[in-house]
């Protein structure tokens, strides 16, 4: 480590902590001024780590000026060091490092703020190399949704720490703590949430007497009649309904809607079963298919989310299938769909068992087996999942919360209104990607389940059948190796 | 030099004599110390070139798969026979082979043309040689994300030329997405930015070609076709059988511009987004690990065939 070379005093110690942003820059001021330092180095030193630089909400209130400390939060960590592996160098780290401060004023812990790879795949693979090697480098780590499973094995059982928060009335969303238990063993807490909601433009149903769909059946029929209203009115570009049917995760995710949503299941159900060739999913994505050059752009096939939010700003669109950023953007003072709009479930299918679904996006927090302060990592962990932390971040980064209090919160519900908006969908709609049971083979799931559809959409192949057979022992030869 | 036939020899490659140190010590010490000189270089060549590449064959033979480091065995040549079987790989390689004669065939008639156009003298030379390498000079990754919102179906400037053109059949079209159309998106993508390179490469072919060959041929009243193909051609075909082997082994093992204009899309996938897919997507290091084992030989084989062409051509 490069801290050896520097001489151990007071400066550099200083220094130290403001490179690794141990120190904010309140704290570099305060501490530079008691050494006397001049104002010129401590302006260097800031410079250097541009602790100045990040230290600001946009509002130009300092990060973290919301969060309170929960009345549970009474103990004393003096003389504790944790690292915790959390936000990516960027938008959500200042926050985030504010949310250490505090924990550490409050209790006397030392927290080492570690900025985790901005890539998915990269922190993924840092994350089981640690693990494998049983290192402590890390106390506690931020997982993306779809790897509870992959990392299982390492990970401390939080079921304690939920029930405490249960108790002080912290009850997080039971589909979004389901897919963090995995063997009924709570590996991780959800720290925030997303999911795959409808946008609608409320103005376009009243204009052509359409109200808002509830089955993909009324959403085909009112898509179909405003495209045709629009287009014949002169704007030969407008398009009923836009998705994301581009070959990659995101489609798993938009045909894990259409599937589950008609009673088919989850491709792979949390047993083990494959039931991607079951009646109802070869159903759904055969519905699917006939969005395509109809309601839908025949483009479609190549749309991620922004090719479609971007037909959708434009106002050729009457609904869009994404996740809840498009509702900030859309929103805008600048923005010509501001107040045109809503936002809610995806319909239903008609098929047995047909129920609402909203893919499930989101980050969570998982303790190390191998920590050396395995209660304190517990701790920190139930902090930054705590009813207070996910207040401010719901404030402050306009992230969404995964206890459903936060959403009747008043300070909340200033701030973001719309998240009043969401949270029937994470309430009703959540639905996990089939990752606890598929391990890490869960990518090799992924990929098979996009590329087969995204060949049905695209008409590479046409046989929805033979196609959906295909694809489930190409699931179950995967399950095989799990 | 060996061989002292003085004019007959200055145009072929100069040939390789073996060193051998005179027995006496003081040349066994200049030979160690010739050793000891190009160690250094030895060693990065094994640590960056040779290692790897035989990692790469190693891991080839193994189901590793980085998500589990603990749980892993030597299979043999069971990933080759995976990869024989799968019909992804069969589309991919298919794809890659089109891409890669398409695409090299399209810039070579292309970078001719602009490399003789701007090879002739008029005004304003210097500057259309520069402007003409933009292209080239973006970013990949940033100029497939421009044509992508060009080829973008609904508010792509694309579609709305050729709609406004009159040709009301591209109203909406889907360029990438469409099978039909999509492996000739990224073929023309590539076009416009590599042909600037070709061009560039046989234009300092073009150069050493010595003017007074074609005022003797102008003497003896050949016309500018026959100039073309009876001197330029095969003058400069040294400098285009490089800049075959460039073009052939980059567009073989194009990955970034398909990959940012359609992701892992089967019908615009390349081998080497295959590979991307089985690497990165799913972590399985053993099978991608074979398939950058077969991109490998497959380009091996190219260099192997073309650098015999340039043999043949010098003798």
């Amino acid at each position: 480590m490069s801290r050896k070379i520097l001489v151990p005093n007071a400066v550099n110690g200083l220094m130290q902590d403001a490179m690794y942003g141990r120190a904010s820059r309140r704290d570099l001021i305060k501490r530079g001024s008691a050494l006397g330092l001049s104002g010129a180095l401590m302006g260097s030193i800031l410079r250097f780590n541009s602790v100045g630089a990040q230290s600001a909400t946009p509002e130009g209130r300092e990060w973290g000026w919301s969060l309170t400390k929960p009345e549970w939060l009474d103990v004393d960590l003096s003389g504790v060091t944790l690292s915790a592996v959390m936000d990516a160098d960027g938008t959500g780290a200042p926050f985030t490092q504010a949310v250490c401060d505090f924990f550490a004023e409050q209790t006397g812990a030392t927290i080492n703020f570690i900025k985790g790879a901005e890539s998915a795949t990269d922190r993924l693979t840092y994350y089981t190399q640690t693990l494998n090697a049983q290192a402590s480098d890390f106390d506690i780590f931020q997982v993306d949704v779809i790897w509870p499973g992959i990392l299982a094995v390492h990970a401390e059982d939080l079921t304690d720490i939920a029930s405490e928060l249960a108790e002080v009335g912290n009850t997080f969303f039971e589909r979004i703590l389901t897919n963090n238990r995995i063997n009924d063993v709570q590996v991780s807490l959800p720290l925030f949430t997303d999911a795959g909601m409808l946008y609608t433009r409320t103005d376009l149903l009243e204009k052509y007497g359409a109200s808002a769909p509830t089955t993909w059946a009324e959403l085909e029929e009112a898509a179909a009649a405003i495209q045709e209203g629009e287009v014949g009115d002169g704007n030969g570009n407008f398009v009923g309904y836009t998705f994301q049917g581009a070959a990659y995760e995101g489609l798993t995710c938009n045909a894990l809607e259409w599937v589950y949503s008609n009673g088919g299941g989850t491709f792979i159900e949390e047993d083990g079963t494959v039931t991607a060739s079951s009646d109802q999913a070869k159903a759904a994505v055969e519905r699917a298919m006939g969005w395509v050059g109809t309601i839908s752009p025949s483009a479609v096939t190549s749309y991620m989310e922004e090719d479609g939010r971007q037909v959708w700003q434009g106002g050729n669109n009457a609904f869009h299938r994404n996740w809840p950023y498009v509702y900030a953007i859309s929103q805008a003072d600048d923005s010509d769909l501001k107040d045109k709009f809503s936002v809610g479930l995806l319909p239903k299918g008609d098929g047995e068992g047909a129920d609402n679904a909203a893919t499930l996006g989101g980050w969570n927090m998982m303790v190390s087996k191998y920590s050396q302060n395995i209660d304190a990592a517990k701790v920190f962990a139930k902090y930054m999942c705590s009813f207070e932390v996910q207040k401010s971040r719901s404030i402050e980064r306009s992230l969404n919360p995964t206890i459903a209090e936060v959403y009747e919160d008043p300070d909340v519900l200033a701030a973001n209104p719309y998240q009043a908006d969401f949270y029937p969908v994470f309430d009703g709609g959540s639905v996990a990607r089939p990752s606890s049971v598929t391990a890490d083979l869960y990518n090799d799931a992924s990929v098979a389940i996009f590329t087969v559809v995204n060949e049905l959409l695209s008409g590479q192949q046409d046989d929805v059948s033979a196609a959906m057979d295909g694809l489930a022992s190409e699931l179950e030869e995967i399950m095989q190796d799990v | 030099m060996a061989s002292g036939d003085g004019m007959m020899d200055r145009m072929a490659p100069p040939r390789v004599t073996r060193f051998t140190a005179p027995p006496t010590r003081a040349g066994r010490d200049q030979e160690r110390l010739g050793w000891m000189l190009i160690l250094p270089t030895i060693l990065v060549v094994i640590g960056i070139a040779i290692y790897p590449l035989l990692e790469s064959f190693r891991l080839s033979f193994t189901n590793y798969r980085s998500s589990r480091p603990d749980r892993w065995s030597y299979i043999g040549i069971e990933n080759y026979k995976d990869i024989l079987g799968d019909s992804t790989f069969h589309t991919s390689l298919w794809n890659t082979i089109v891409f890669t004669a398409s695409s090299v065939a399209l810039e070579t008639v292309l970078g001719m043309i602009v490399a003789l156009t701007i090879h002739s003298n008029f005004k304003g030379r210097g500057a259309v040689r520069t402007s003409m390498l933009v292209p080239w000079a973006i970013p990949t990754v940033v100029s497939s994300l421009l044509w992508s919102w060009m080829f973008h179906d609904n508010f792509g400037i694309i579609n709305n030329l050729l709609v406004d053109l009159g040709f009301t059949r591209f109203h909406m079209f889907n360029w990438v997405g469409d099978p039909s159309t999509a492996l000739f998106s990224v073929v023309m993508v590539d076009v416009w930015k590599t042909t600037p390179f070709m061009a560039l490469l046989l234009l300092a072919g073009l150069q050493v070609i010595p003017e007074d060959v074609y005022e003797s041929s102008r003497v003896d009243g050949a016309t500018k076709w026959q100039q073309f193909w009876q001197i330029t051609m095969p003058l400069l075909k040294p400098a285009l059988l490089v800049a075959l082997i460039f073009r052939t082994m980059a567009s073989f093992r194009v990955f970034d511009m398909i990959f940012v204009m359609n992701g892992y899309n089967t019908s615009t996938m390349s081998v080497s987004v295959f590979a991307h897919q089985e690497l990165m997507a799913k972590q399985r290091l053993g099978f991608g690990s074979a398939v950058s084992v077969i991109i490998f030989v497959c380009i091996a084989l190219m260099v192997v065939g073309y650098t015999r062409m340039i043999k043949v051509e010098e003798q």
